[in-house]
């Protein structure tokens, strides 16, 4: 029988692989959006999960919005990185500091 | 038969009304009508004054004491603005008035090419106001308004001609030197306050024998008798108004100012101040035998130390402001020896004589073309007759020729420190029959230098050369003049001879009331032990047998002494004067550098204060402000934000990092607290 830890935990280990190739990852800026769409992915699991579990269908309907925002986001997110490519002629992660102090 | 409050209130405004008439309309008023206003302000107070004196003696009028308005009241204090005028009062407004209005006239000729004409008129006029206001006073709060005020306008008119750097300098000297006063003075004023509660004079001085036995305790240890402490402070403020030694040297300074102002500021009236205070103050004064000893030895140095340096001067003005000096130092004398109308009668009889001096003076500088220096006069008698003959009229009423107004008024001053018992009369007896040879020399000095003996001026004809040269346009060669000196217009000579008249004859007939008769009433206040004018009233057979008397006594031997010294050294054998200062140098030389007082303070006071000053901009103002608060919260921000900056690295990653962290924090923290959703 699979219980609502197994669903939990799932979504936990996405969540930490996403935060992994967020950390680990240092040269590629695709890697980071993709990580960040694991992330959502990762809670859309919770929230499906605990709403079977509680019987509340207001958390599925949740998770469609989720969905909705984050193909939006990596629409935009694309775009822009196609811009930045455009402008610095490239997506390292390491050389893109100038946000340094 | 009261006195009215209208009569005094004009007395006191309406120099006041010309000072403001002259002062803001001047320009739409011009010469001639701001001397018109306010010499007809300054002579309705005389006239005035003259019927509230005539009111007091004559018409049987009784003492008036009432407040006139109210300016604020705190709790049991009053500060009110009100008149208290009895004979004393009466006397010292007739003087003022009366000087005051012949140097307005005077003025007129005396300022008649200056720029600043109206400004003048307007601030003798604000003089003489603030002079009434600090003898009319019924209270030691006006007295002290008086007394502020009239050294402002002292300050304002020393460096009348403010684009000579001297006159600034010794304008800001005056200014500084009576602050000292001054400060003793306020203190002296809170101690009255504090011991009798009050400021009111009539009910302070009803209050004063309470006095006795009540002690200060300033710090631990030391206890002071109040009455002495209160005296002392308050004499403090005289000794700065009246330039006594220490606090003497504003005075000699003062000379840069216009001639009339020396005569009626620092000759005639405001120095007098200090001692119509201690006069007005004597029942406090005499609740201390100790403060009076104090004001006795001030006094006695001031009249002996301070004639000698007039011996060496060369400045005709500066032996004037010398001898003022040496005769506010016999006014405090016989302040003292408890002798205070001796004291107001001295006051009156300088007033007469002194400004008779200076105006003399002013009128000689017109004609040597504002040439001060004596060396270069000499010979003048044949030019200006008038000035010279009353010039020597006040010259033998100052050295106390007997029947003048000076010999009535100083030799009652020396007779009763003779008689007096009080520490330190010894010592003061010797100053001032010293000081009677001393005053002889350098009067007499003075009026051969400038009257007799050779011409030491040459006068070299300057066609084109249009107008008088002014202190403002520079001096030619010292000695030189454009054109012969010739008399004074009248309206200098006037004055002169007005002033004449009472500096030879008003002791004559106001000795026997004054010093004798109990002429002041209430007004001063003498205790029995101290009266040494009841000793000598017991020999006074009246003013005609004094002065005869005095042909026989000392005072006059000495004066004679001086006469024949220096009608040898300057009539007949010049230069007999030179070889004695070479003989003399040392001593010369510590006359002329003025006993090195004025270099003690400059070294010590002046640059002390520079050097203070100095310190606390390099302490406070460069280390503390500009370094620790200024730069130093800069700094502290520069540092904080180098060390932030280290955090932004930039990379996308570790912001991320610290996103997560935080949020790692946040959850362990309520877990950890066992509140809110999460614990559920």
């Amino acid at each position: 029988m699979i219980s609502l830890a197994h669903y939990i935990v799932l979504g936990a280990v996405l969540f930490c692989i996403a935060v992994a190739g967020m950390f680990i990852n240092r040269k590629n800026v695709i890697v980071l959006l993709m990580s960040i769409e694991l992330m959502l992915l990762a809670v859309n699991m919770n929230f499906v999960a605990f709403s079977r579990f509680l019987g509340d269908v207001s958390g599925q309907v949740f998770v469609f919005f989720i969905l909705t925002v984050a193909a939006a986001e990596a629409a935009i997110g694309l775009a822009i990185l196609v811009l930045l490519f455009r402008t610095r002629s490239t997506i390292n992660i390491a050389d893109i500091d100038s946000m340094k102090g | 038969m009261q006195l009215s409050t209208s009569i005094l209130l004009t007395i006191a405004l309406a120099p006041l009304v010309g000072c403001v008439l002259a002062g803001f309309l001047g320009k739409f008023l011009g010469r001639a009508g701001s001397h018109s206003i306010t010499i007809l302000g300054v002579a309705v107070s005389c006239a005035l004054s003259f019927y509230v004196l005539y009111q007091l003696t004559v018409g049987g009028a009784a003492e008036y004491n009432q407040n006139i308005y109210t300016w604020f009241q705190i709790g049991p204090f009053n500060a009110s603005v009100g008149f208290m005028v009895d004979r004393l009062t009466a006397m010292m407004l007739v003087v003022v008035s009366f000087v005051s209005l012949l140097v307005h006239v005077y003025t007129i000729g005396y300022m008649a090419d200056d720029d600043g004409y109206t400004r003048f008129f307007s601030y003798i006029s604000l003089f003489t106001f603030s002079m009434f206001m600090l003898v009319m006073s019924n209270n030691f709060m006006q007295l002290f308004f008086g007394w502020e005020a009239v050294g402002l306008v002292s300050y304002l008119l020393i460096g009348f001609w403010y684009k000579r750097p001297t006159a600034i300098f010794a304008n800001l000297k005056a200014f500084l030197v009576n602050r000292v006063g001054d400060f003793g003075f306020l203190l002296g004023i809170a101690a009255v306050l504090y011991f009798l509660g009050t400021l009111d004079y009539a009910t302070a001085f009803a209050a004063a024998p309470g006095l006795s036995g009540k002690i200060l305790q300033i710090t631990a240890g030391t206890q002071w008798d109040a009455a002495t402490v209160i005296c002392i402070l308050l004499f403090v403020g005289a000794m700065g108004k009246s330039a006594q030694v220490p606090l003497h040297v504003w005075l000699p300074d003062s000379m840069e100012g216009p001639t009339p102002i020396s005569a009626l500021i620092h000759a005639a009236t405001m120095v007098t101040a200090g001692i119509f205070m201690v006069a007005r103050m004597s029942p406090l004064f005499e609740m201390s035998s100790t403060a009076l000893s104090f004001v006795l030895v001030i006094g006695a140095t001031t009249a002996l130390f301070t004639g000698l340096i007039g011996i060496v001067q060369n400045d005709i003005k500066r032996v004037i402001a010398y001898s003022t000096l040496s005769q506010l130092g016999y006014m405090t004398v016989a302040l003292g020896v408890s002798m205070y109308s001796g004291a107001v009668f001295h006051l009156m009889t300088h007033a007469f004589f002194k400004a008779l001096l200076f105006l003399g003076a002013g009128s000689v500088i017109i004609a040597m073309h504002h040439e001060q220096d004596m060396r270069y006069m000499g010979g003048l008698r044949k030019y200006m007759p008038v000035t010279w003959l009353t010039m020597w009229a006040g010259s033998i009423a100052l050295v106390a020729v007997p029947f003048t107004s000076g010999f009535y008024s100083k030799d009652a001053i020396i007779e009763a420190v003779g008689e007096s018992h009080r520490w330190g009369a010894h010592y003061a007896y010797f100053c001032v029959m010293a000081g009677v040879l001393v005053t002889g020399l350098y009067t007499f000095r003075q009026m051969y230098l400038t009257f007799h003996g050779k011409e030491r001026f040459t006068v070299v004809e300057q066609h084109g050369h249009g107008h008088d040269g002014h202190d403002d346009h520079g001096h030619h060669e010292p000695g030189v003049l454009a054109h012969a000196p010739k008399e004074s217009p009248w309206v200098v000579t006037v004055p002169l001879v007005l002033l004449a008249i009472p500096s030879l004859l008003v002791g004559f007939f106001t000795v026997g009331p004054t010093l004798f008769g109990n002429w002041f009433g209430k007004a001063i206040h003498v205790e029995e032990a101290n009266n040494v004018l009841a000793e000598m009233g017991q020999h006074f057979h009246g003013a005609a047998a004094m002065a005869l008397h005095g042909f026989t006594q000392l005072p006059f031997l000495l004066v004679l002494v001086a006469f024949v010294i220096t009608t040898y050294i300057y009539l007949f054998n010049p230069a007999l004067a030179g070889r004695i200062k070479s003989a003399l140098k040392p001593l010369w030389t510590v006359l002329d550098r003025k006993y090195w007082v004025d270099d003690v303070y400059f070294a010590l006071f002046a640059r002390g204060g520079v050097l203070l000053g100095r310190g606390f901009w390099k302490a406070s103002e460069t280390a503390v402000i500009d370094g620790a608060m200024v730069n130093g919260s800069v700094n502290v921000i520069h540092r904080i934000a180098a060390l932030m900056r280290r955090l932004q690295s930039g990379y996308l990653y570790h912001y991320a990092f610290a996103m997560i962290l935080g949020l790692i924090l946040l959850l362990g923290g309520y877990w950890l607290i066992g509140s809110g959703p999460v614990g559920q």
